[in-house]
């Protein structure tokens, strides 16, 4: 039973990982990449280390409790990292596609 | 908006309540040593550091953080699936788009989790916050300030900042009471 529970997690947060990276791959310009890896990724992880968690307290004696650290810190560096690359891309003036809206609610900075 | 602590010995209550769970969760255990333990980081950290930190605003009302918490991450949840179906199905039929959002928010620590809590949540990732300034000034004029937002699919612009209006700020103006 929790040998299943352990291979759904695992198998939910795999491709979850995958289809970020798909998006990755996939997506026309910087800016629709960046949507992929910073939300596809976390419940993605969030559920690799659910089932780490579950196998390591169910082998092992006692709680194993650390991986809630480690989706904490995920949590917090997403949207961090995806904030500071999306800045730099358009300090840089990177191209989006032509068809993106609204293009002039950039403002210059100089 | 509360800037000091209702207690001098402790400065940054939410945090030494982080710090303590998260020497427990780094140690896995609870065992008493380890309490008594975190309890002294907990408080003599914050202590320690609290000249070189700015103040940041204290939250107010703590069940409602709470809440708003178990919204996001509720949100999280919905917004992962959502994008998994939109970078799965065909590019050519997304609609990419810069919106602005006008904020009432002031303070950079609100606006912090604003922005990342827009960027975990569907669709959204926040890119820029307008007027240029490396930090809010206090106490000077207060400048309307906006949120720019990149939107993988966008359809209707008002109905999102809307949304984000009201589902995410408002009850963070209400936590800070800013």
């Amino acid at each position: 039973m929790i040998e299943w529970i352990i291979s759904i997690l695992l198998l939910i947060g795999g491709s979850f990982v995958l289809v970020g990276s798909i998006g990755l791959v996939k997506m026309p310009d910087f800016f629709m990449r960046l949507h992929g890896p910073t939300k596809a990724t976390t419940l993605g992880m969030a559920s690799l280390l659910t089932a780490a968690m579950v196998f390591f307290s169910t082998t092992q004696a006692g709680l194993s409790v650390k991986e809630i650290l480690i989706s904490l810190f995920l949590l917090l560096t997403a949207p961090i990292s995806g904030y500071m690359m999306i800045k730099s891309a358009i300090h840089h003036k990177l191209d989006s596609i032509e068809r993106t809206k609204g293009k002039d609610n950039i403002e210059d900075d100089c | 908006m509360r800037l000091e602590a209702r207690f001098t010995w402790l400065p940054t209550p939410v945090l030494s309540l982080l710090l303590f769970i998260v020497w427990l969760l780094l140690n896995n255990s609870v065992s008493a040593g380890h309490i008594v333990l975190a309890v002294i980081l907990a408080i003599v950290i914050p202590l320690v550091v609290s000249p070189f930190r700015t103040k940041q605003p204290l939250i107010i009302k703590p069940g409602l953080a709470l809440r708003h918490l178990l919204l996001v991450l509720y949100d999280i949840v919905t917004a992962n699936v959502q994008v998994a179906i939109l970078i799965l199905g065909p590019t050519r039929k997304l609609t990419p788009g810069f919106v602005k959002v006008p904020l009432d928010l002031t303070h950079s620590t609100p606006i912090t989790i604003l922005a990342s809590t827009v960027s975990l949540t569907p669709g959204t990732v926040s890119a820029e916050i307008y007027p240029w300034s490396e930090n809010l000034i206090e106490g000077a004029e207060p400048e309307q300030v906006y949120l720019l937002i990149h939107v993988l699919n966008l359809t209707d612009e008002q109905a999102l900042i809307k949304t984000i209006k009201q589902r995410y700020e408002a009850p963070l103006k209400e936590i800070f009471k800013c």
